[in-house]
């Protein structure tokens, strides 16, 4: 059977991947960031997963405004970085897991989750960063992500987005959707966006490392009450941007009921417009 | 029943909800356009006659030949969708959103480095934070827009 053994959060600023594709990496600013996944790094060499769930949002990449999935789960055998206006990222294209991809699909839509299957789509920074950040830089060409990746797109782009509360309780549909597929597979939930940033208007910049702090032990400690914030909150306090953080839940919901082990724990400011959150959970 | 909209309080921020997207539905889709390298091109070449094979009103093209991305988000531009303006004059993210407040690139980098811009003041209309409409435009940039 398959099984959730970890899932890992993580902010998906496109500045990172700039950083790191322009061999910026080892400047001061950029180093505080990187330093926070040195572990993070070695732990993903050492748990082998064999299929990553990547739970991010697409930023009007691979959905304009004709189509905006609320729920959107890639059944693709693999997917290109996109071209977001600076032309795609030199990094390796992403191989997909079609046959468990299908399988969580069929199982959380009989959940009562509405989600759209996409068998075709570029994957924007929402996906690579966090790839990179976790895996470190890779040749586009001769390089490789470690292992199949189920990108699962979430609006978070037009409001309203998903509540917090939908999230957690996808989150747990997909486990057993998991736990129901007949392969002995090592499955990693990643959550990623956040945390507290505003990229418009005069209020650009934002940022709530209190709050921030708070949401990450909550996430740990109490994610079902977490889970009931209301999305008012989460752009008053982290930004416009910061709703981003619903994803986390998905990903938390993914989980054992059983207080997790946690892993690692990073929270860093600045990356470009961004507070860096990041926490590697271990079911217990 | 009239849609419930609580974030309209909030100051210095547009939130992109179904109303902001009607507006800026084709201002959005040109952006996307320069997900192509042949359309950037084409548009860097000549901005106003790419603006004009699209259905977008005439203060939407001003705004996006002015690079006021304020001004974009008032005709119902989304700061996804703009990015890819941004990115075709060769602008950062960080750049991009440093043009909405009024500082210079250097202001807005500084501020980020000690720690961002404070919650404080800033979650509701009426009190006193950076991002106010009284309090703007908050640094000396020379002009709106990057």
């Amino acid at each position: 059977m398959a099984r959730i053994t970890a899932s890992v959060y993580t902010s998906h600023v496109p500045a990172i991947g700039a950083a790191l594709d322009q061999g910026k990496s080892d400047e001061p600013y950029w180093r505080k960031v990187f330093a926070g996944y040195e572990f993070s790094r070695q732990w993903l060499k050492e748990s082998r997963p064999d299929v990553i769930f990547l739970v991010y949002n697409d930023h009007a990449t691979a959905f304009s405004l004709d189509f905006i999935p609320t729920f959107a789960i890639g059944t693709a055998a693999g997917y290109a970085p996109a071209d977001e206006g600076w032309g795609p990222r030199p990094v390796p294209k992403v191989t997909g897991h079609p046959e468990l991809a299908s399988h969580i699909a069929q199982s959380v839509i009989q959940d009562d989750f509405d989600l759209t299957i996409v068998n075709r789509m570029d994957v924007d920074h929402g996906l690579t960063v966090p790839l990179s950040l976790m895996c470190g830089a890779q040749d586009p060409v001769h390089g490789a992500w470690p292992c199949p990746v189920i990108p699962f797109a979430v609006n978070v782009v037009q409001y309203p987005v998903p509540s917090g509360r939908r999230c957690f309780a996808l989150g747990r549909a997909i486990r057993k959707a998991v736990a129901s597929y007949d392969a002995d597979l090592n499955v990693q939930v990643w959550g990623t966006g956040g945390m507290s940033h505003q990229l418009q208007g005069p209020r650009a910049g934002l940022i709530n490392a209190e709050w921030d702090n708070r949401f990450l032990d909550r996430l740990i400690a109490e994610p079902d009450k977490l889970a009931e914030v209301p999305h008012i909150e989460y752009v008053r306090e982290a930004g416009s941007e910061g709703i981003e953080l619903v994803m986390w839940l998905i990903a938390r919901g993914a989980m054992s009921d059983a207080p997790p082990r946690v892993r690692h724990r990073f929270y860093h400011v600045p990356a470009s417009n961004t507070a860096v959150g990041h926490l590697i959970l271990e079911n217990a | 029943m009239a849609l419930d909209k609580p974030y309209l309080d909030i100051p210095g921020t547009t939130i992109f909800d179904a109303e902001q997207s009607r507006k800026g539905y084709w201002l959005n889709q040109f952006c996307m356009s320069l997900m192509k390298p042949e359309n950037r091109a084409r548009f860097l070449a000549d901005p106003r006659a790419v603006l004009d094979e699209w259905p977008m009103t005439e203060a939407q093209k001003q705004a996006v030949l002015a690079r006021d991305l304020n001004r974009c988000i008032a005709e119902g531009g989304n700061i996804y969708f703009l990015a890819k303006l941004g990115a075709t004059h060769g602008k950062s993210f960080q750049q991009m959103a440093g043009s909405m407040t009024g500082m210079t690139e250097e202001e807005y980098r500084d501020m980020m480095i000690r720690g961002g811009r404070s919650v404080e003041g800033n979650r509701h209309l009426g009190e006193d934070g950076s991002a106010q409409p009284h309090r703007q435009p908050q640094g000396s940039a020379a002009r709106p827009g990057f």
